[in-house]
């Protein structure tokens, strides 16, 4: 047992939880929690192959690693976009909600 | 000892990630969430992955977090929980263990040796004239990529933009907290921003040979640049003005002349000009931190509010 199989099991683990998290999440704010979370465990995953892929004199496989950045970064720019709908969608529905009492003329 | 130590870890880290999805409340879960991913940033230290550990607690823990906390205070004190069905959370359970089992017997039955392309990166490597080979993957092996991933950062900000009142987005964001800033918050910005600013400039001078890049110093500047903002130190950019979105642009579009560029100076889409490799490399990395930079600042800042009332 090394300690790169000890991530590797913990990464799926993860990906379990984010599963979890996205079928059960109350809102839409948890699902995006357990979205991101399930992508940590993906991360995590690869971070492993990476890992094990040690050589040439890095600690671990560059090609991985790379591709690694790239993913959290495309995942921040979907959680950004998600949260922004989300916001705005609140905004929405409480302007409806506040229209539904009065104003109704404008 | 240090199995001990990895095995905690993972052990917190699966706390950490179970605390968020079962946490009703949503700043609660936002905040674990804060903590998980700094938890991740330490895994990808042990992994020898520094590099993406340093992206990892920047992007996705620091500025993520930010995003979701302010999509907090946006939301409506208590979401509409519709009754969940009895059988949802074990059913749930099940399908989540048994996805997580199989992804067990997956790491498990990893090849033997490991596949890898280290060897490959070592002997390409010198000729780029960098010293961290994550660096030389993401901006000469791999830089379609990169270049595709600005394109994606920029394309989420174009979204979130998109969700203005104003149909034009012109105006500033709505200001981060109606109140003005509160002295130790501005004291705050005052002292800590050109600190931040020169770590943030070091990591990118630093990540030609040593850990660090485009990526994390991007992040770290814009975190100077809110932190400002939080301080009443500096004004929120109108969303109309030119020199913002030549900034915005600069770097995508950099990158993507210097791609086309590759065809006459190197032959090939995305080659760099022989001789010149480092010089152009470093060109297009600041040019795409300043990007990074200013585009994720704005994402967190929001849709533009619509031209000001005089």
């Amino acid at each position: 047992m090394t300690g790169a199989l000890l991530f590797g099991l913990a990464g799926a683990a993860l990906v379990g939880c984010g599963v979890y998290g996205l079928l059960t999440a109350p809102g839409a704010l948890g699902r995006v929690l357990g979205f991101n979370i399930l992508g940590g465990g993906v991360f995590l995953m690869f971070g492993v192959v990476a890992r094990r892929g040690a050589g040439a004199g890095f600690g671990a496989d560059p090609v991985p690693q790379a591709l690694v950045i790239t993913g959290i970064v495309v995942a921040f720019c979907a959680t950004a976009l998600a949260v922004a709908l989300l916001v705005r969608l609140c905004a929405v529905q409480a302007e409806a909600a506040r229209g539904g009492d009065g104003d109704k003329e404008t | 000892m240090s199995l001990v130590f990895d095995a905690v870890l993972c052990l917190v880290l699966l706390a950490g990630a179970l605390g968020v999805v079962t946490t009703g409340a949503a700043r609660p879960a936002v905040i674990a969430f804060i903590g998980y991913g700094l938890l991740l940033g330490l895994a990808w230290v042990r992994l020898a992955a520094v590099d993406v550990a340093l992206t990892e607690i920047a992007i996705g823990s620091g500025i993520s977090g930010v995003v979701l906390l302010r999509c907090v205070r946006a939301l409506p004190a208590e979401p509409l929980t519709p009754a969940p069905n009895r059988m949802l959370k074990p059913l749930a359970a099940v399908v989540s263990i048994t996805i997580a089992a199989a992804l067990a017997a997956v790491v498990l039955a990893l090849p033997e040796p490991a596949p890898s392309r280290a060897a490959d990166v070592a002997a390409a490597l010198p000729a780029t004239d960098l010293g961290n080979p994550v660096t030389g993957v993401l901006l000469v092996f791999r830089a379609l990529d990169t270049l595709l991933e600005k394109v994606v950062l920029l394309l989420s900000l174009v979204g979130v933009w998109a969700l203005s009142r104003d149909p034009a987005c012109r105006g500033r964001p709505a200001p981060l907290s109606p109140e003005p800033a509160p002295a130790p918050s501005a004291f705050l910005a005052r002292v800590l921003a050109p600190i931040g600013v020169l770590v943030g400039l070091y990591l990118l001078w630093a990540g030609a040979d040593h850990p660090g890049g485009a990526f994390q110093s991007g992040a770290v500047l814009a975190a100077m640049g809110l932190l400002l903002v939080m301080g009443d130190q500096i004004r929120t950019p109108a969303a109309e003005s030119r020199g913002l979105r030549l900034l915005l642009l600069a770097g995508p579009f950099g990158f993507l002349a210097v791609g086309f560029a590759g065809w006459a100076t190197a032959g090939v889409f995305l080659g760099y000009p022989p001789g010149a490799e480092k010089a152009v490399i470093i060109a297009v990395e600041v040019a795409i931190t300043v990007s990074i930079a200013v585009t994720l600042g704005l994402i967190v800042l929001g849709p533009p509010a619509g031209e000001e009332r005089p």
